[in-house]
């Protein structure tokens, strides 16, 4: 059997694109919450906040560090394996990833010296500006690159001439219609994975009894942020189902498993879908929610995966589970959220054995969710890479072959399973050591930062 | 219009690609050296004298990428998948060299993982590097704007010594970085390294300059005809002058010079670059009017270029200011 390089080219970005932004989701939220903690302690001088900070900023190096080398790789991805997109839509998408770069990664880059290594070298107000820059870069990052994803999803402001797409409205292609509501969505869901992670990681201090006032703390910020957005986020998820249903039907059918155009569609929590008998199996499903959900109307309708052309519609199975899963984690996040404000009231938050354990094992739960999300909407999209206008299956580069794409395959799988290995083996070692106790005294002369971590009789 | 923006996009890349080669330059350079260097309390000291700043200078290669991308997307189209290989290895070796910034001094049984990590990914980025730009000297087979050679068009001779050529460079400006950086007895190894090494630069240089006019007719006529000679003979006496320097600077033991001579003689180097392939941007065939993007592309992105590229130049600066002086024991990374 010839290798397809279409296939593995398509399997190479999912892999290469998923491990990627299993780091951006977390430094984004983290950056954001180094720079409150920095503000906090400038203002205050409570050394808490400062140890919470002098804590997280060694975490963020490592996954900071790991984001950017993995990134590289995306920026070059485009030109090796997708060659027909660049030559049909570099004139849209270029420059957005140019303003990415020039807005973005240049300020990341520099200031991430200053917060990883500065805090002796320049004032406590320069520090606390240095972090809120970095945090400010990765959300001019994400603006950029999710205004382009959002673009291939719901492209706009464009005119094709001669087989090459050229721009008609700048402000029509950045804001283009799903790029609001992906934006917004994405952001709050990066938000939530650091979320979980902080209050993951304080909860396991609690339970072991250990910096219990600054793990206190973590947990409280978490958890109030959590109960916060995690209501929030779900209001947004179901504005942009709403979005998707507008401008890509075919994606929501996929995601509900609907088949049949009919009024009074029933909303399925699980079936096994079957796309050669356009069917599903073994389904149980609440009448009519489906259509109420997304027309606001037990009787409304919508299109079902019939009436699209079977060359245009998206695989359904990963689509349709991928969905449920991003669902039942977000209805979890709401529910741990409204358990920890409960908890609160009552003033046992903190003591509460089995919530603190419900939340250490709750940490990773964000980064299944964003990439449960992106499958989503990324499979759901298929089978156009530019929606309706280029299809995957022509943008791939042609002069590459099938045994190259498997080669680079095979290559970044190998160095990314080392990479990751290690990554979260010293994740795991810096978590463990965990922040300085609050009496100890700040270290001058040394960046405290990077100190080792001095647990006694640890070896690290 | 049109003319004017390539031109000037093309100005705009040649200057990022010339800040790369600059500024990763030397902390590739590093890593190149980082297994040659007199003990372990060394290599701490090579590795932290860049880690506040390598993600910044790595970030030019970014720039570059992106840049090619949105001014001259033929150009970005047709270069990648004819390099899909060498592009592949400087890739993974980026990621080897850069994790182990982070995971060095993280580990402790482990460490001389990322100790070959470094030396490992820095070297082999660098080659693949050399590689590439031997390529874009040797030309690419295109035929309408897309790649038709093969996989491994870009093996040969002259690449694999342009690679060499570059791993040698790229230390040198590595252990003139150090000279700066340090003092005692690794910045008296980074001089007798730097010595060497500027032996075999002079060697490289040579060797390039008189293959390259071999490779490709125009491009000897550029640099022999009239009036080429008159115009572009500065550069290689340029240069033999910067050499000079380079040697001169070396033994009377300064401190800052040699850094900059080095800095100079890449400079220079790309120039004469440029000049060999002007206006093309994938030789011999597609020039930068041919693989520009269209106007209303270009000039979107020239607007934030404008603004942004001299504020980032000015951050950089600062925090190279913040980041000044010799490299302390007690600094960076434990």
């Amino acid at each position: 059997m010839a290798l397809d390089p279409v296939f593995l080219s398509r399997l190479q970005f999912a892999f290469v694109m998923s491990f990627h932004i299993l780091f951006p989701s977390f430094t984004i939220g983290l950056a954001a919450y180094l720079a409150v903690l920095e503000g906090l302690w400038l203002k205050s001088g409570n050394t808490i906040y400062r140890r919470l900070s002098e804590f997280w900023v060694k975490i963020f190096a490592v996954s900071f560090g790991m984001g950017v080398v993995s990134g590289i790789v995306m920026s070059y991805q485009f030109g090796t394996n997708w060659s027909e997109l660049i030559q049909v839509a570099g004139n849209v998408l270029g420059p957005l990833m140019g303003y990415e770069v020039v807005t973005a990664f240049f300020l990341e880059a520099t200031f991430l010296g200053i917060l990883l290594f500065g805090r002796d070298r320049v004032a406590p107000w320069l520090y606390f500006v240095s972090s809120v820059v970095v945090s400010l870069g990765t959300l001019m990052s994400a603006f950029w690159i999710l205004s382009a994803n959002s673009w291939m999803q719901t492209p706009a402001g464009v005119e094709m001439r001669d087989g090459v797409l050229h721009v008609t409205s700048w402000l029509a292609v950045i804001f283009n219609p799903s790029f609001p509501f992906r934006f917004a969505h994405m952001l709050t869901a990066c938000f939530l994975t650091t979320a979980f992670v902080v209050g993951g990681v304080s909860a396991w201090y609690l339970r072991r009894d250990r910096v219990v006032g600054i793990a206190r703390k973590g947990l409280s910020m978490a958890l109030g942020l959590i109960v916060i957005l995690a209501p929030l986020q779900v209001l947004i998820g179901d504005a942009h189902g709403l979005n998707t249903l507008e401008h890509q039907p075919a994606k929501i059918a996929a995601m509900e498993g609907h088949w049949k155009t009919e009024p009074g569609a029933p909303l399925i929590l699980f079936a096994l879908p079957d796309a050669v008998r356009e069917t599903n199996h073994y389904s149980i499903e609440i009448p009519k929610l489906g259509s109420l959900i997304l027309t606001h109307d037990p009787e409304g309708t919508f299109t079902g995966l019939e009436d699209f052309p079977r060359d245009e519609r998206p695989p359904v199975t990963p689509v349709f589970f991928s969905f449920r899963l991003m669902v039942g984690i977000g209805v979890l996040m709401v529910l741990i959220g409204l358990v920890g404000l409960w908890l609160r009231f009552r003033g046992r938050m903190h003591d509460t054995r089995w919530f603190l354990a419900v939340c250490q094992y709750a940490s990773p739960i964000g980064f299944v969710a964003i990439l449960a999300g992106w499958v989503t909407t990324e499979v759901g999209r298929q089978p156009w890479v530019a929606y309706g206008l280029l299809r995957t299956s022509d943008a791939v580069s042609p002069a590459i072959s099938g045994g190259n794409v498997l080669t680079s395959l095979i290559a970044f799988g190998v160095a990314y399973a080392f990479i990751f290995g290690f990554g979260l083996y010293y994740l795991y070692k810096i978590a463990r050591g965990g922040p300085k106790p609050v009496e100890e005294e700040h270290h001058t002369g040394h960046p405290t930062p990077m100190r080792p971590l001095s647990f006694p009789g640890e070896s690290i | 219009m049109e003319f004017m923006l390539a031109n000037v996009w093309a100005a705009i890349l040649a200057f990022g690609v010339l800040m790369y080669v600059l500024m990763d330059g030397f902390d590739l350079g590093i890593g190149i050296l980082f297994p040659f260097a007199p003990d372990n309390r060394s290599r701490d000291l090579m590795m932290n004298s860049v880690a506040p700043i390598w993600d910044g200078n790595e970030t030019w290669l970014v720039l570059g990428g992106g840049g090619l991308m949105a001014a001259f997307p033929v150009a970005y189209a047709t270069l990648l998948p004819a390099m899909y290989l060498p592009a592949l290895l400087m890739l993974i070796a980026l990621i080897f060299r850069g994790v182990s910034f982070e995971f060095r001094f993280k580990a402790h049984t482990s460490r001389h993982v990322w100790d070959r990590a470094f030396f490992g990914g820095s070297l082999c980025a660098t080659f693949a590097q050399g590689i590439v730009l031997g390529s874009f000297i040797q030309g690419f087979d295109t035929r309408g704007g897309q790649f038709v050679g093969s996989a491994f068009d870009w093996l040969t001779p002259f690449s694999l010594f342009v690679g060499l050529a570059l791993v040698g460079g790229y230390a040198l400006l590595g252990a003139t970085w150090l000279i700066v950086k340090t003092e005692g007895p690794l910045q008296r190894w980074a001089y007798r390294t730097a010595q060497t090494l500027a032996w075999w630069l002079l060697a490289a240089i040579a060797v390039v300059s008189l293959w390259t006019p071999f490779l490709d007719q125009s491009i000897a006529a550029r640099w022999f005809g009239w009036p080429g000679i008159a115009f572009f003979s500065p550069v290689p006496l340029l240069t033999a002058l910067a050499l000079w320097a380079l040697f001169w600077s070396l033994r009377k033991r300064h401190t800052l010079r040699p850094f900059l001579f080095a800095l100079a003689l890449f400079w220079l180097s790309y120039s004469g670059f440029i000049i060999s392939l002007w206006p093309n941007v994938v030789p011999p065939n597609i020039t930068i009017y041919d693989a520009a993007a269209a106007p209303e592309s270009q000039l979107f992105l020239l607007v934030g270029v404008a603004f942004l590229v001299p504020l980032i130049l000015a951050y950089t600066a600062y925090t190279y200011y913040i980041f000044r002086g010799k490299v302390r024991a007690d600094e960076g990374y434990h």
